[in-house]
């Protein structure tokens, strides 16, 4: 199918004959969309493998001796609070205004900084209370699932970087504007992961 | 300006935000209350941490990510639905599978 006929189909018509123009919103938005669709399939084979090895503690430590709920509600109230300033961040962004688009970019880099930090103290405490990525089949779920969410909380976080040097750059352009969308898709969908991360293994592993 | 509206990144407002956020915390705040107090048998309580999770991922989504049935975000939708369905047959086929699996190994209940 031509790209034509998808921008027909989904209601693209306004500007079909732009063709030729490099970047614009909307398709480079639904690419994007598409690469966050195809993120899923991954989170789902990690979720997958997790729920199958559930149960398989090697005889060694199980969650409900090492997970700390408090601990890991202050760490979710972080990363929610995270995709709300990422959203005052994009209408900033939608108003023109700089400092608002900025002031709430930081908000939302020092809330992922500080998941990121929380989640690694954890790692570190598990490890060190004898639950590695090594220690039993569960604990190699665990870590690959949580982990790779880390990750791209890690990858998110760079980008916000990144993004932040091209505005100072060059300002609010429509180029900057498509990319900070991007970057929202991508850091709600992670909110969304994590959703299922604390419901399926912290507030489930501890039941 | 106008085709940045297309693609799923509509525009949102300040109270649609705040919206998005109260529903979160308090559909966060309920699995975690009731896993701490253990007031609830297993059964239920899994039940409602399931039904809060899905209840949070469209807040998210509507709220958000202002997804809606628009004309204009049918490949979002369309795609989004396929890989539900895809995420669907992946996690719940494999726990079948090993499920029985282990049933015919004898290596559990």
């Amino acid at each position: 199918m031509s790209t034509i006929e998808i921008q027909h189909e989904a209601g693209y018509t306004g500007y079909v004959s732009e063709e030729h123009h490099h970047d614009y919103a909307g398709d480079t938005l639904l690419g994007f969309w598409i690469y966050i669709m195809s993120d899923c399939i991954l989170f789902a084979t990690l979720f997958a493998t997790y729920a199958v090895l559930s149960g398989s503690f090697a005889g060694g430590l199980t969650p409900a001796d090492l997970f700390d709920l408090n601990f890991v509600a202050v760490e979710t109230g972080l990363l929610l609070f995270s995709s709300f300033t990422f959203g005052m961040a994009m209408l900033g962004a939608q108003q023109k205004n700089m400092t608002q688009l900025l002031l709430w970019l930081g908000i939302t880099f020092a809330l992922g900084g500080g998941f990121l930090s929380m989640e690694l103290y954890e790692f570190y405490h598990f490890s060190h209370e004898g639950a590695g990525p090594t220690s039993s089949a569960y604990w190699s779920a665990f870590y690959a699932l949580v982990g790779t969410h880390g990750l791209h909380v890690f990858a998110g976080m760079f980008w916000m970087v990144i993004l932040v040097i091209h505005i100072l750059k060059d300002g609010i352009t429509a180029e900057n504007h498509t990319r900070l969308s991007c970057l929202s898709l991508f850091w709600h969908f992670l909110d969304i992961i994590w959703i299922c991360v604390f419901s399926m293994v912290y507030l489930m592993g501890v039941m | 300006m106008a085709t940045q509206t297309h693609g799923g990144a509509a525009h949102g407002s300040v109270k649609e935000y705040i919206w998005g956020l109260v529903w979160s915390i308090v559909l966060t705040a309920i699995p975690f209350a009731l896993v701490m107090s253990g007031s609830l048998s297993n059964g239920l309580t899994l039940a409602i941490i399931l039904l809060c999770a899905v209840a949070q991922v469209f807040v998210q989504l509507v709220f958000f990510l202002h997804m809606n049935g628009d004309s204009d975000q049918m490949w979002n939708t369309t795609s989004g639905v396929f890989i539900v369905l895809i995420v669907a047959i992946v996690v719940l086929g494999s726990i079948w599978i090993m499920q029985h699996l282990n049933h015919n190994m004898l290596m559990g209940h």
